[in-house]
């Protein structure tokens, strides 16, 4: 998403192209296999535990746990999923979700990451020996001793210079080709050019050599780009994933005969065979065969749909019961999934325009910085007709300009903040997401799954009577339905021992049908089991005999923390609104629980993104917080987004942070956080622009040694680091 | 000052031992996880007999 340059962004990546980008991500996922993130491990326990039944599992050759990042990875062979590692430790008590593997695409960042820190410590290294013999020289080391000295130095800094600046150099010519001036142009000007004034001051015997200053300038920008490093992480487009879902194959019937064919060969008015448990591959209207479908990922309804003759259905939807035929309306590109990945790459290209603070100061300064030390040659050349002197100034106003402190002073503070949030349970994917995070000013939530945990609970199951529950809990054992497998979760809690049942099977798109002691029991749609009064809450019937049928309630719990989050929210002044593709009773008796008073249910994906987009015509600033395939599109559109853990994972490329943990509860402190950060940010660029404007005057005047642009060059980078760390 | 012909090499010498070492721990992965190998030390396991 956000590959737009930055004050140290590789212009080489940026011009990579983006097959390559592709490439490299798929042989990067062969080889790591998978990662799953681990929000609540944080002693050495939990690291045997996890590691230990991961171990066990067959097919996993290996499992690591990193407690810094809080995550395992695991090889394994291909067979093993994902979904069933983390059931498996979820089974022993820890919530693991997987995370995208492109994100966290773990060879690759490695190697790079290496790479990056092996220059910085030999710059380190190089920058220490030469700063040890250029106190002495600033001591007042004469004539033989100086020269020494500053060969020395030269042995040692041009090697250096050569191997750890090679990032620098890289992408200077990178930008210098495509025409551009980015920072890193600056940045090897000085290099170089330090380098080559120093070398023939050290030729001619000057009295000023200024190989410490180059080094340690190479130091801290390379410090820099390494924290930016670790904060910036590939990113993934939603739109891929979302066309990842489509069901590439599809099951046609043609007089009587079934036959497997691609997508791209259906017509509308073929038909289309479902299985239960398949994922509707177009759209179409239902012809034959009684179902319920599942459509929460499509519209966020928690409650599965019954569908029958002449039902309307999208792709991507979840046939749940039994199976269906479908005469197709629109397949492949027409079909509404189709369209939704359209309207989600739309969003994601008019994002990726946001400029950063640190490219808008990058664009101001790259070319003062060079007006400035040719003014300054040419002015010293006007004046005195010294070439030597005037190149030596030229030098040291960029060298003093040179901007260390500005290139550690985002990344420092964006370091911080991810550290401290991530320590809250909040992944932040995106380097720009904190600064665009604190320009927040309007929260839109997302129901199902997002300020609810998603899954419907049963409520009140203690007044029913115990037998009762033993025949629910046989009946419930015996179907898939979302809503009998929450039933027979929670029965089993409850230690409700199923009753034994004769003549088990599902009706599809009804329930589910036993013979218990002789009579007929039925758990299902109320209508079928004999009730004769519909309600509108999420709610299943359980019909014993001639006996008047029970009413088995469901909710969706409130994800924990939503309450505490809204109201926080809601008390620092942030618009809270609430978008549902949900029908009305439930949103708004969620609404009402959470207090927000701007609320609109059975939205659909394509108004929830154009809702936003209004709000964002009307000047605000929209964070969007969901996890379906329905909020997609809103996510993309937002100006910056966040995801639980558990979204989907189109809906987690979408968004720039990712809700690790369950509680919600850290989101206005993620708020918070950011805008903190956001005033670092700016405190840092006020701090490092204060120097230059005493450094350079000194510089133009041809008064700086480099023992003063040693002085200002480390006491302003440490400066801006320090006040980075204040965010702890 | 003679005593520079032997300080500045040792010196050298030294800071490359230095620049060698972090390069060796670099390659071998001692800086992925320092929370984990530090929790690592007070596991039990394998304190019997080295790891296979």
């Amino acid at each position: 998403m956000m590959s737009a340059p930055s004050i140290s962004a590789c212009p080489a990546c940026v011009a990579a192209p983006a097959a390559e980008r592709l490439a490299e991500r798929a042989a990067a996922m062969r080889e790591e296999g998978i990662v799953l993130s681990l929000p609540t491990i944080h002693c050495a326990v939990c690291i045997g535990d996890v590691e230990r039944t991961l171990s066990a599992t067959p097919g996993v050759r290996s499992a690591r746990v990193n407690l810094t990042l809080k995550r395992v990875s695991v090889v394994a062979d291909p067979g093993v999923s994902a979904a069933a590692l983390s059931q498996r430790l979820e089974a022993i008590g820890y919530p693991a979700h997987e995370l995208d593997p492109g994100l966290l695409s773990v060879t690759e960042t490695d190697r790079r990451g290496r790479d990056l820190l092996m220059r910085l410590g030999v710059a380190g290294f190089a920058m220490m020996n030469i700063m040890l013999l250029s106190v002495a020289v600033w001591s007042g080391a004469e004539a033989a001793t100086r020269d020494l000295f500053h060969w020395i130095s030269a042995a040692i800094a041009l090697p250096t210079l050569a191997f750890a600046g090679k990032p620098f150099f890289a992408s200077a010519w990178a930008a210098l080709r495509a025409r551009r001036l980015g920072m890193d142009v600056p940045i090897s000007l000085a290099l170089v050019l330090a380098s080559a004034v120093s070398l023939f001051e050290t030729f001619e015997g000057g009295e000023h050599a200024y190989f410490d200053a180059a080094v340690s300038l190479c130091f801290f920008l390379l410090a820099g780009r390494y924290l930016d490093f670790r904060s910036r992480a590939a990113a993934r487009s939603a739109a891929e994933e979302l066309a990842a879902l489509e069901v590439p194959r599809a099951t046609r019937l043609a007089g009587g005969v079934e036959t497997v064919v691609p997508i791209a060969e259906l017509a509308v008015g073929d038909l289309v065979r479902v299985r239960p448990g398949g994922r509707m591959p177009v759209d179409g209207v239902v012809t034959g065969g009684t179902s319920e479908i599942d459509r929460s990922l499509l519209t966020g309804e928690t409650l599965p749909v019954w569908a029958g003759e002449g039902s309307v259905v999208s792709a991507g939807e979840v046939n749940l019961t039994g199976p269906l035929t479908l005469r197709v309306t629109a397949a492949g590109r027409d079909s509404s999934l189709h369209r939704m990945a359209d309207l989600v790459a739309v969003a994601e290209s008019a994002r990726t325009r946001y400029t950063s603070l640190a490219d808008r100061m990058a664009r101001l300064y790259a070319p003062s910085v060079h007006i400035l030390s040719l003014l300054a040659f040419a002015g010293w050349f006007w004046l005195t007709r010294d070439l030597r002197h005037s190149v030596n100034v030229a030098a040291t106003v960029l060298i003093i300009t040179c901007p260390c402190a500005l290139a550690l002073a985002v990344p420092a503070v964006v370091t911080s903040a991810s550290g401290r949030l991530f320590r809250k349970g909040l992944l932040i994917k995106d380097g720009t997401a904190l600064e665009r995070l604190a320009e927040a000013d309007t929260v839109v939530f997302d129901k199902t799954g997002t300020l609810t945990l998603g899954a419907p609970e049963p409520v009140a199951l203690e007044a029913l009577p115990r037998g009762d529950l033993a025949v629910a809990a046989a009946l419930a054992e015996g179907s898939s339905h979302p809503l009998s497998r929450a039933l027979a979760v929670a029965l089993s809690a409850l230690r409700v021992a199923p009753a034994a049942l004769d003549e088990l099977h599902e009706v599809p798109g009804y329930g589910i049908e036993g013979v218990f002691r002789g009579v007929r029991v039925r758990l299902g749609r109320g209508a079928w089991v004999g009730a004769n009064h519909a309600s509108d809450v999420t709610a299943t019937w359980l019909g014993i005999g001639d006996a008047a049928p029970r009413e088995i309630r469901f909710a969706d719990a409130p994800r924990p923390g939503a309450a505490a989050a809204v109201d926080a929210l809601k008390a620092r002044g942030f618009r809270v609104i609430l978008l549902s593709g949900d029908t009305e009773t439930p949103v708004a008796r969620l609404a009402a629980t959470l207090g927000i008073d701007d609320w609109q249910a059975g939205q659909r994906p394509e108004e929830k993104a154009a809702r936003i987009a209004a709000l964002t015509q009307e000047g605000a600033r929209v964070l969007m917080v969901g996890d379906g395939l329905n909020d997609t599109a809103a996510l993309a559109a937002a100006h910056v987004s966040i995801s639980p853990a558990s979204a989907l994972d189109a809906a987690r490329s979408a968004s720039d942070i990712v809700l690790l943990g369950q509680d919600m509860a850290p989101l206005p402190d993620a708020l918070r956080v950011a805008r903190l950060a956001r005033r670092r940010i700016k405190e840092n660029f006020a701090l490092s622009l204060g120097y230059n404007l005493v450094a350079v005057p000194v510089a133009l005047l041809g008064l700086a040694t480099p023992l003063i642009a040693a002085l200002a060059m480390s006491a302003s980078s440490i400066t801006v680091s320090l006040n980075a760390l204040r965010l702890r | 000052m003679v005593i520079l012909v032997y300080l500045i090499p040792i010196s050298l010498f030294l800071g490359g031992v230095g620049l060698v070492a972090f390069l060796w721990a670099l390659g071998n992965r001692q800086f992925e996880d320092p929370e984990g190998d530090s929790q690592r030390i007070l596991a039990d396991d394998w304190d019997d007999r080295p790891k296979p």
